[in-house]
């Protein structure tokens, strides 16, 4: 069966969407990406649909879908490279895809990760300092 | 008056049968010069429309046309199904409502994409729905 290629970079998981998706491949995406997530305690994800032209309201469901379930997994999911007239459709449609963070390149989207990343390393060490304070 | 130049017609019956048939639609919108952005609502709305058809009427007929009214070309969509029809369309006109899991934005989604929507359903015999999109609507 066909399937989309998830590749790992670092800490984030990097997904080119080549084709348009039919349900069912969108379907074994969302799975395949929350396994990998898993795997490989990945802390962020990339999705890149710059060469997808068309985004209905099922595969809009499938995107909140992957972002709330690694959300839940401790990961971020970045949604990047959307074409113009994709926005100004799925905003007609009726789909703002909350909850999905956005970028408008694979690059932007990396720094806009990376950066959620650090953050939270950060913010755990802020932690283990106050922790030693305490004692 | 709206003169029919052109028609080809779809057997949908599997999920398979979107992609297809999504690419039949773009090729007949880019050979009337449609502009990007009517094209991506034309095809999104087909894609809304012909998952309706799969899902609550296991598939149906999906017709293509090029049509023209005076000096305007457009892209008509006709899709038939045999399904259990709609008993409310007001209701199922409505974002949000859905009998389904779903979102509920299939139908209002889909008519606030194309110019021309039109839905006609017989409870027990099925539904129809047209929609027209012209090129520089």
């Amino acid at each position: 069966m066909e399937r989309i290629p998830i590749l790992k970079m670092g800490q984030v998981l990097l997904v080119t969407i080549q084709i348009d998706l039919y349900d069912r491949l969108a379907l074994s995406l969302e799975s395949d990406l929350v396994q990998m997530v898993k795997k490989t305690s990945a802390k962020g994800v990339l999705i890149d649909i710059s060469a997808v032209s068309i985004v209905d309201s099922f595969l809009g469901r499938i995107f909140g879908n992957i972002a709330s379930m690694c959300k839940i997994l401790d990961a971020e999911t970045v949604v990047v490279g959307m074409q113009p007239a994709v926005a100004i459709t799925l905003i007609e449609l009726g789909l703002p895809l909350t909850g999905v963070h956005t970028a408008l390149d694979v690059e932007k989207g990396m720094i806009l990760l990376n950066s959620n990343i650090e953050t939270d390393v950060d913010t755990t060490d802020d932690l283990n300092e106050d922790d030693n304070y305490a004692f | 008056m709206i003169i029919t130049l052109f028609k080809v017609s779809m057997r949908i019956e599997r999920d398979q049968d979107v992609v297809p048939f999504r690419n039949r639609v773009k090729e007949y919108a880019v050979k009337i010069k449609m502009g990007i952005v009517n094209q991506t609502k034309l095809i999104t709305a087909a894609s809304e429309l012909v998952r309706n058809m799969l899902k609550y009427a296991k598939g149906g007929e999906a017709l293509i046309e090029i049509v023209t009214q005076g000096r305007y070309n457009g892209v008509r969509l006709s899709f038939k199904d045999q399904g259990s029809g709609i008993s409310d369309i007001d209701l199922a006109m409505k974002d949000g409502y859905s009998t389904e899991k779903s979102l509920g934005l299939g139908l209002p989604g889909a008519k606030r994409l194309v110019d021309d929507f039109n839905i006609i359903s017989n409870v027990g015999h099925g539904t129809t729905v047209v929609v027209i999109k012209w090129a520089n609507g």
